[in-house]
């Protein structure tokens, strides 16, 4: 029979991966994307409505 | 009359990507810094109060579960008004919501269950029972992760939203099913204690800390749903773009 601690020791680990977990994955997707499109952007490819768009962000 | 026009053009403003990325851009290290505290807050509450006469210290293992499972159930829900946005609005940025949601859900339901099985054991005596709550809660698990092969079977976004978004609202069936299956069915699992008409039944020293970490919960969900978008906004792009390049590159090859 394990202690009640250790219960609560693999809980709040489980959880505190499972949510790093998420978080890198959506720096690292996010990094990613904005690299390929900062590649596309520096081979001439652009949006058609980029040059239109007066509105900020990518 | 006015007025109408208006509030229609500024919803549809909040609701063009390249709006919401800006808008995002601004909210998200807000979010962030605002999760953190809550978690700080939270973590700090969970570990100081003192431990239940019956569960012992294994009511701080509640102080996850039940934010997990709540958020489970919310980002279904998130999803199930997304999946309306796609086929009513026909929105684009519905369709990103609904895709984005879907991992982060898969994941709270993962929490809830494993959580709930490492309380299980000490508490009931077993890690699983096939009761009606811990049932439910595995199907949508298996929903989750039915949705996310869905979304990446498919290559166009644009056919696999509509697909999508049904399968969404069919399975929708099951948060009140969860919800309320601890009151149809005699289950292992308890029933409600906090949501309920009649107020809580939980003391304020396990009440305290659970409303705290279900808040920081809930904003980590959101902080990681608006990051999860925009960066699906962006892989939209990058996709449409290499689109474009390769027709415009075919264009050239075939002009004298």
């Amino acid at each position: 029979m394990m202690s009640h601690a250790t219960y609560v020791i693999a809980c709040y680990a489980v959880s505190a991966a499972t949510v790093a977990g998420l978080i890198f994955w959506v720096l690292t997707d996010g990094r990613a994307r904005k690299r390929e499109l900062e590649q596309l952007e520096a081979a001439g490819i652009r949006r058609r409505s980029a040059e239109a768009s007066t509105g900020g962000g990518r | 009359m006015s007025e109408n026009s208006l509030a229609i053009r500024k919803f549809s403003d909040l609701a063009n990507p390249t709006r919401f990325l800006a808008l995002a851009a601004r909210a998200l290290p807000w979010l962030a810094a605002l999760t953190a505290l809550f978690f700080a807050a939270g973590l700090w509450l969970s570990f100081t109060t003192e431990g239940d006469y019956q569960q012992g210290e294994t009511v701080r293992i509640m102080y996850v579960h039940v934010p997990s499972a709540w958020l489970s159930m919310m980002c279904y829900t998130v999803m199930a008004i997304s999946a309306l946005g796609t086929l009513v609005w026909r929105h684009p940025l519905a369709d990103v919501s609904a895709k984005a949601a879907a991992p982060i859900g898969a994941c709270f339901t993962f929490l809830a269950l494993v959580t709930g099985s490492l309380w299980g054991k000490p508490m009931w005596g077993t890690w699983w029972v096939w009761d009606a709550r811990l049932t439910s809660v595995f199907v949508l698990f298996l929903m989750y992760l039915g949705l996310i092969a869905l979304n990446r079977a498919m290559d166009d976004p644009s056919r696999s939203a509509r697909v999508s978004a049904v399968l969404v609202l069919v399975g929708f069936v099951n948060i009140p099913i969860i919800k309320f299956s601890v009151d149809w069915w005699n289950t292992l699992h308890q029933p409600a204690s906090v949501i309920r008409l009649d107020g809580p039944t939980i003391d304020p020293e396990f009440l305290r800390p659970l409303i705290v970490m279900a808040i920081a919960f809930t904003l980590l969900f959101f902080t990681l749903h608006i990051g999860a978008m925009r960066n699906e906004i962006w892989r939209r792009r990058v996709a449409s773009l290499r689109r474009q390049a390769a027709r415009n590159a075919g264009r050239e090859q075939l002009a004298p």
